[in-house]
């Protein structure tokens, strides 16, 4: 019997993906001076945000003060001690804080965001909708950098 | 991910990936991507490690100095998932008139409290709050024994949530009871459906309910989809 990982893995790298026929490349600043967000697909959320619905296209915002929060993820389908241990294991906000610390990056944003994985298979809405909204909240920000983190 | 990282390019800002499933990020090819073959759930490889979280930011970020794109390197670590439970004292029968998933979920409650009280968040609270978990594993332990899933009145009439909501109370109160560095990937998982009678309940439901043919994915994820 394959192990819960690899069964996982095996299932993901069969499943539909979106096309896209170029890819997009948007010169970042020097990380020293950039402002940095994450984004995270573990639906993890602030106890006051609304939860996700099973299949949610929709985003949770999170102020960068937050750390107390839950997993909202509907998948069984991977292991949430990591998280429950540690949310810088999905959510690496305390590692951005230290870095910009040290000065490595050169802030930390405002607002950082999490969608749910589980996405409809055609991810239409996160392309045209969700995904685009999410941006433009960044940008908002003074946002230069993503890192995208996925469960 | 990957699909997110093409929009936001497209809009302006540059992204960095971590991938955790590298033939997927292959067939996407977003710009930057970091793929660490770490267990699932676990992107930055290691929890309460600081010093790996910080490598893998720093390959990471590194990455935002190519000139040009799509590129995806490895981080050079594998950490497998650790199939094997977690070594985790399970509270001794403590009242014999209840059902054994019962009585083990109240015996938990106060490593739950501790747990909730040092993180100050948790997970359970989809359906039910941390009082409501005993009355849930009596209802599955009902549909276990042959009740129809949908008669034995589970609040929301979904149980895949509510075993969330187990699930989570369990694997938190669990990990307060474990000393020293948090467990390998799935070694919680593998503790909470094979070890406790919270577990092995929900998994005796689950195969009820398979048995009297419930909807695929009423029962089908109750559980990571591997487990039988």
């Amino acid at each position: 019997m394959p192990t819960g990982d690899q069964a996982m893995r095996e299932f993901a790298s069969g499943l539909p993906v979106p096309e896209f026929a170029e890819t997009a490349f948007t010169p970042p600043p020097a990380l020293a001076e950039a402002t940095v967000a994450i984004v995270t697909s573990a639906a993890i959320h602030p106890e006051h945000e609304e939860a996700f619905a099973a299949g949610d296209t929709s985003f949770r915002v999170i102020e960068s003060a937050e750390r107390g929060l839950k997993l909202g993820h509907w998948s069984p389908n991977f292991d949430r001690s990591g998280f429950a241990a540690d949310l810088n294991v999905v959510y690496p906000i305390d590692r951005l804080e230290e870095m910009r610390a040290e000065g490595a990056i050169g802030a930390v944003a405002p607002r950082h965001i999490s969608f749910a994985g589980n996405q409809p298979d055609d991810v239409s809405t996160l392309r045209l909708d969700s995904g685009p909204a999410a941006a433009e909240l960044l940008k908002s920000d003074g946002v230069d950098v993503v890192l995208l983190t996925p469960v | 991910m990957s699909t997110l990282a093409h929009v936001f390019e497209a809009a302006g800002l540059a992204t960095v990936t971590i991938s955790s499933t590298r033939p997927v990020a292959e067939k996407m090819h977003p710009p930057r991507v970091l793929h660490g073959e770490f267990p699932l759930g676990r992107p930055l490889g290691k929890p309460s490690d600081p010093a790996f979280q910080r490598d893998v930011l720093n390959r990471a970020f590194a990455l935002l100095a190519e000139p040009s794109g799509p590129v995806l390197v490895d981080h050079p670590e594998v950490i497998e998932a650790d199939e094997v439970a977690m070594s985790c004292a399970i509270p001794p029968r403590f009242d014999p008139d209840l059902p054994p998933a019962v009585d083990e979920a109240r015996g938990l409650r106060k490593a739950y409290d501790r747990a909730l009280a040092a993180r100050g968040a948790t997970s359970v609270g989809r359906v039910h709050d941390a009082d409501a978990i005993p009355a849930a594993l009596e209802l599955f332990g009902k549909i276990a024994e042959g009740e129809a899933w949908n008669e034995v009145g589970l609040e929301g009439g979904n149980p895949m949530p509510i075993v969330h909501d187990v699930r989570a109370y369990y694997e938190e109160a669990g990990l307060e009871l474990v000393n020293g560095p948090p467990p390998g990937g799935r070694a919680s998982e593998t503790w909470f459906y094979e070890e406790t009678e919270a577990g092995k309940t929900i998994m005796a439901a689950r195969r009820a309910m398979k048995a009297a043919e419930a909807p695929f994915p009423v029962w089908f994820y109750m559980a990571p989809g591997h487990r039988n």
